[in-house]
């Protein structure tokens, strides 16, 4: 078990180098608008701009460059300062996570509370008239786009452009946990609201097909052959099955929504990595996008190895 | 009173294809301490009726009618609650592939206790003690340890002796095993049913044995009742079974056994054909597709089951007469009329591969399956 966490480890600083390298490669083959240009403001001269690309390092080879980046990355775990403002990659992207986390841990939260009784209700009753509405409205829920349904959900229920019920708080009102809770949580119901429709649409269609898949097995017969009562036998035998691939898609969901929910953070002017690294790719900002996407293949990463490590735990016939 | 009477017991399921009848219409009896064999091939219905005394072929679209009376008191009309406190308490299960029957992310210990405790108001130290108890009896060896094991940590055999330990757990009066020794390796089965052979004599517990292999009864049970296509068609003594068969399928099926005395070249004559299905029976006589003596009237006329004349408890239905049966049962044996499979059935016969899935879907009751998943 050890040796198969170290060994999944270093594969994945291997994979962070890859990452990081072709995020680098994309950024200079791709066309993009010249930092530099950008930084200098309006009506620059040639002098300034050439001043501003020798400072930032632009002058030398895209190699040259990626392997200063890459010399203080690992050496002194230096992120890189923004071409646009000069401050520190890290600094910023610790600036930005509490807002990420917020979101996607606080959306997580609402779309497994909603997402599981409905799935296991659905699978339960299947069929009937309940299974028929919910399975529908998850259709809908997955069909419908993120920003379409974060719009829509602003302009029905937010304080300010409520049409319906102004009742949460709209876009651009984040404030940190640690400044004022309360706000912290008002400001965020709507956001996790809207990430967590279309999440929840997936996880209750994906546990009702589990589940209807688990309750055909044989050894539910058997929990059945015992004499268990059916609530026994649908939570302590099926849901048992049912439940751990559940784990798995979690894990990484998570971990994607930590590298930066952009459509939500940008639709609710959430100030998170997405927000962070959609601006950056607009200024052609490299070092932050280089932060951010790294940020987002680390979390992922993770996700994925901790998800593996508490499979071992969950079902008794996986070792490593 | 016999333990478990079963009277006309029809099991018809309402699928998008029509009726798919898996029983229609039996009746035996099995009394206290006794063993039926109840054999059959793949959906001749054998399982499905078993599953219907232990009221787990209630569904929506299943419809049961019938009588199945277990110790006096009427199954079929006992609620969903009623019929639990019976079923791992009274009636005990054990069924075909013993590694998918028990729960992957559970101890084996734990299971058995489950089984325990669900009838028993015990606490979690006496039900385990009882646990580890039942798998030594069953003869795991180092009860205590393997107690703490998961299925998959164990062999085939070991994985069935389980099953056998939680199924007797709370002393049933009755043990329905269903096809306990296909899955198994060739020399466990013999184990498995010497064990059930000697649990059945210690606690004095009523079996139902249910298989496609004579052989796996030939020793065991008292009594075989010969399914086909949803009906009995002989029901005789074992050894009736064996020394004066009176049906052509019964015929079929002891022809199809090897046997360790006949010469290493002599062909074992397979059964014609396939199993009829159950939505669009033949009619007349539900074997007449595949009987090698079928007669023109025997497409028309429906048997049923009735004594064999001279033959204590020997019930058959079919429509050749009793003389003509035994006639030709005698020449059989003696090899003077070797049984031909007919050819017009024989082109009929699916390839190996049809006869596969047949086989995998042998257990469950097929038409739960064809309304699943909707969406």
């Amino acid at each position: 078990m050890v040796t198969y966490i170290i060994r999944r480890l270093l594969w994945a600083i291997l994979l962070l180098f890859v990452v990081s390298f072709i995020t680098f490669v994309m950024f200079i083959l791709l066309p993009s608008a010249d930092p530099a240009v950008l930084r200098a403001g309006r009506q620059p001269t040639p002098e300034l701009i050439a001043a501003i690309r020798e400072n930032l390092g632009l002058d030398k080879p895209w190699y040259v460059q990626y392997l200063i980046y890459m010399r203080d990355l690992v050496l002194h775990f230096d992120f890189g300062y923004s071409y646009q403002n000069n401050v520190a990659v890290k600094e910023t992207i610790f600036d930005r996570l509490p807002a990420t986390v917020s979101l996607a841990v606080g959306g997580a939260v609402v779309w497994l509370l909603i997402g599981i009784p409905i799935g296991i209700i659905s699978a339960i009753k299947r069929g009937t008239i309940l299974d028929r509405a919910a399975m529908g409205f998850a259709l809908l829920a997955i069909s419908a786009p993120v920003y379409w349904v974060g719009l829509v959900s602003i302009y029905l229920f937010s304080k300010d452009l409520g049409k319906l019920a102004p009742i949460f708080q709209g876009s651009g009102q984040y404030t940190p946990f640690t400044e004022d809770p309360i706000a912290w949580a008002s400001a965020l119901i709507l956001p996790w609201l809207v990430l967590a429709t279309a999440f929840a649409a997936i996880y209750a269609r994906f546990l009702r097909a589990n589940l209807l898949d688990v309750m055909g097995e044989d050894y539910i017969r058997t929990a059945r052959a015992k004499g268990l009562g059916e609530r026994r036998v649908v939570f302590k035998h099926g849901l048992r099955s049912a439940i751990t691939p559940i784990v798995t898609i979690f894990g990484l969901d998570l971990g994607i929504l930590i590298g930066g929910a952009i459509l939500t953070e940008t639709v609710f002017n959430i100030p998170g990595i997405g927000r962070l690294a959609f601006d950056a790719i607009q200024k052609s900002d490299l070092p932050i996008v280089q932060g951010t996407v790294l940020i987002a293949a680390f979390a992922v990463i993770m996700a994925n190895l901790i998800v593996d490590i508490l499979y071992a735990f969950l079902d008794p016939r996986v070792r490593y | 009173m016999a333990l478990l009477e079963i009277d006309n017991l029809s099991v018809h399921f309402e699928t998008d294809d029509g009726i798919v009848k898996a029983v229609d219409g039996i009746s035996y009896t099995v009394d206290r301490g006794q063993t039926l064999g109840i054999v059959g091939e793949s959906g001749s219905g054998k399982s499905v009726s078993s599953l219907t005394v232990m009221g787990l072929s209630r569904s929506r679209n299943a419809r049961i009618s019938g009588s199945i009376k277990f110790d006096g008191k009427e199954l079929l009309t006992s609620s969903d609650d009623e019929l639990r406190k019976i079923r791992g308490n009274d009636i005990a299960m054990i069924f075909q592939d013993p590694l998918s029957s028990l729960h992957p992310f559970y101890k084996v210990g734990a299971q058995i206790v489950e089984a325990v405790r669900t009838h028993r108001n015990v606490s979690k130290q006496q039900a385990y003690d009882r646990a580890i108890e039942m798998l030594g009896l069953v003869g795991i060896p180092e009860p205590r340890k393997r107690a703490e094991s998961y299925p998959h940590e164990f062999s085939g055999g070991m994985r069935q002796r389980a099953m056998i330990a939680m199924a007797l757990a709370n002393d049933p009066k009755l043990l329905i095993a269903d096809e306990p020794t296909t899955a198994l390796d060739v020399t466990v089965q013999a184990q498995i049913l010497e064990l059930i052979e000697r649990l059945q004599s210690e606690f004095d517990t009523a079996v139902v044995v249910i298989t496609h292999d004579l052989g796996v009864v030939a020793e065991m049970a008292d009594e075989i009742a010969v399914m086909y296509a949803g009906r009995i068609v002989e029901h005789a003594k074992t050894d009736t079974i064996f020394a004066g068969p009176e049906h052509p399928y019964t015929w079929g099926l002891l022809s199809s056994i090897p046997k360790l005395d006949s010469p290493r070249d002599e062909e074992l004559v397979p059964i014609a054909g396939r199993p009829p299905s159950l939505i669009n029976l033949p009619g007349g006589c539900s074997f007449h597709p595949r009987c090698p003596y079928v007669k023109p009237a025997h497409m028309k006329t429906d048997p049923t089951l009735e004594p064999v004349a001279g033959s204590d408890g020997h019930k058959v239905a079919c429509l050749l007469a009793h003389e003509t049966r035994q006639k030709l049962w005698r020449e059989l044996r003696e090899g003077t009329a070797p049984v031909e499979a007919r050819a017009d059935v024989m082109q009929d016969a699916p390839p190996p591969e049809a006869i596969e899935a047949l086989e995998e879907t042998e257990g469950r009751p097929a038409p739960t399956t064809v309304e699943e998943q909707p969406s």
